[in-house]
């Protein structure tokens, strides 16, 4: 590999596309580095596949700018094409061909030369499991083989840049296990951007997220600061005998309550103390009953919901 | 990177039944023909012989067999072309070859070599027939090779009208009779009109008018004339609507 470690494989600024009146993406700002796996998260309709369509160059944007590894999207479209790997929402398979074929095709379009392909197309089956079914054709196979023979044409010619719309949609679980672990392996040496819904997969792989709602970023931080930020700043409090939630929200490094259910309040913590002995303290004196006190781990998907409901 | 594309084209062409029926119809009814005009010709062969300058076989059987080859393939390249972009739009297809790092120019005309070489082998089946007359006869090759490059520059602008017809819909029957009635239209009315204008003596727009009129074009090279304005209209043809393909298909990228 050419570009080293830590290099901006894509830069994207202030996309918009309108389509008439409606915009469906506006102002997305997106940026990848070298061995990043990028999670793209939104609700249906936020804008994901657009916003894909534009990155891959399938779909001009009304405003802004792509860059491809230095190369800009805009002006030389087709050098800029070289270096990235696409799987649109539906695999674009061509059901008359058989695996080898679709995937030798796919490697012509994309300039591999003549005396790479065979690698290329062995390693390519080899990392996606196709091995088996490579010369059957395309339209016979399930639906997880086909999911795979579309990942593999996105990966086959060692793109810089790999871009899975829903990759994991239509798998079983045993599939899902070894595509997230062909994603994890990707996000070693290329980048990868990554729509999903399925939020356990992009805890699990990502090691950014953005969030998508109305065409609009609204969340884009790192994994890691997502689970350092959200951990323990909320508490579970379980008590017998509830005094009154004022009471509850009076008391010193306690941000505000919500009640939970019956019995069970969650605190949000002010961000520089922890009253947590005080609390347990204050529970025995006046006899709350205290059963339960826990940290609330807030997990991606509250995020989600709170951001895009 | 054209000819990758004409070749999948071809592929995919030959992968379906359809390619195959049409192979197999054209020859049926262009062996008919070719007998049919033989036979009649043998019969008033000692009649013709007292003429000064009689027709020779290649006038009175071959002429006749290419233009009902030209009739079928107005009927049959509508239907080989109509999947050509179509489908791959209704399929969601048509990304696997954008997505690529080629242009939209290469992809029509690689669609386009793909389609114009699967009916090159059509017009080279049906020149096999006179061809097999060699052993008894006398043949012109000059109006045979005349014949060849009309119905080719033909089959070449029916391509690309049907290809152009295939990227504007995503039912590939549409497709197959939005190009069959264009075409058919463009015959009609590109006859009349540059007769027309001519009998008034609008030399220039008759001129312009005549790029549209495919079967006008055909004519000359049909009776061994070799036009060379007619052969530049003809080209001029299928120029303009694989401009107007790649236009319509660029178009869907820049305003969705």
């Amino acid at each position: 590999m050419s570009i080293p470690p830590n290099v901006t494989t894509i830069y994207a600024r202030a996309l918009t596309r309108r389509f008439g009146a409606h915009a469906a993406v506006s102002n997305v700002d997106l940026e990848l580095r070298r061995g990043e796996v990028l999670g793209f998260l939104g609700p249906n309709g936020a804008g994901k596949t657009t916003t894909m369509q534009m990155l891959t160059g399938n779909l001009a944007p009304t405003e802004g700018e792509i860059t491809i590894c230095g190369v800009d999207m805009l002006a030389r479209p087709t050098a800029a094409k070289a270096k990235i790997g696409y799987l649109p929402e539906k695999p674009p398979l061509y059901r008359d061909l058989t695996v080898d074929e679709y995937l030798s095709l796919s490697l012509k379009l994309h300039r591999v030369p003549k005396s790479a392909r065979h690698t290329a197309l062995m390693r390519a089956k080899e990392r996606c499991g196709l091995r088996e079914v490579r010369r059957q054709l395309i339209g016979t196979l399930s639906k997880g083989y086909q999911q795979r023979v579309g990942i593999a044409q996105a990966i086959a010619h060692e793109p810089d840049v790999v871009i899975l719309d829903e990759p994991t949609v239509g798998l079983d679980p045993n599939q899902i296990r070894g595509i997230r672990s062909l994603i994890r392996e990707l996000g070693g040496t290329h980048s990868v951007i990554l729509s999903t819904h399925i939020l356990a997969e992009v805890e699990a792989i990502c090691d950014r997220v953005q969030i998508l709602h109305h065409g609009e970023v609204v969340y884009s931080d790192t994994i890691a600061a997502l689970k350092a930020l959200h951990s323990g700043r909320t508490v579970l409090l379980g008590l017998r005998r509830p005094p009154p939630e004022a009471e509850l929200a009076a008391l010193p490094g306690v941000a505000s309550v919500e009640r939970a259910s019956d019995r069970l309040y969650r605190l949000q913590l002010a961000a520089d103390r922890d009253p947590t002995e005080q609390l347990v303290q204050r529970a025995v004196e006046k006899n709350w009953g205290l059963y339960q006190l826990a940290p609330a781990q807030t997990s991606l998907e509250d995020v989600f919901v709170n951001l895009t409901k | 990177m054209i000819l990758t594309i004409a070749a999948k084209e071809l592929k995919a062409l030959f992968a379906s039944p359809l390619a195959w029926m049409v192979l197999t119809a054209v020859q049926i009814i262009s062996g008919y023909a070719f007998l049919k005009r033989l036979d009649d010709f043998l019969q008033i062969q000692p009649q013709l012989v007292q003429l000064a300058s009689p027709p020779g076989v290649t006038e009175v059987v071959v002429a006749p067999l290419y233009a009902t080859t030209a009739i079928v393939l107005l009927f049959a390249v509508p239907l080989l072309a109509m999947r050509s972009i179509a489908e791959e739009r209704r399929n969601e297809t048509l990304i696997f070859l954008t997505s690529a790092p080629v242009s939209i120019v290469e992809i029509v005309l690689g669609k386009f070599i793909g389609l114009a070489l699967f009916v090159m082998l059509i017009v080279a089946l049906v020149t096999v027939m006179p061809l097999s007359l060699i052993a008894n006869t006398r043949l012109d090759y000059g109006l045979i090779a005349s014949l060849c490059a009309g119905l080719l520059l033909l089959a070449a602008a029916f391509s690309a009208v049907s290809l152009y017809v295939s990227s504007l819909t995503t039912y590939p029957v549409a497709a197959a009779f939005g190009a069959f009635a264009m075409l058919l239209l463009m015959i009609l009315m590109g006859e009349a009109a540059v007769d027309g204008l001519r009998a008034r003596g609008w030399q220039l727009p008759a001129a312009f008018v005549q790029v549209f009129s495919p079967l006008k074009n055909f004519e000359p090279l049909g009776k061994g004339v070799v036009d060379t304005y007619a052969i530049a209209c003809s080209v001029m043809l299928v120029l303009v609507f694989i401009v107007l393909a790649v236009r319509h298909l660029d178009g869907r990228r820049l305003r969705g």
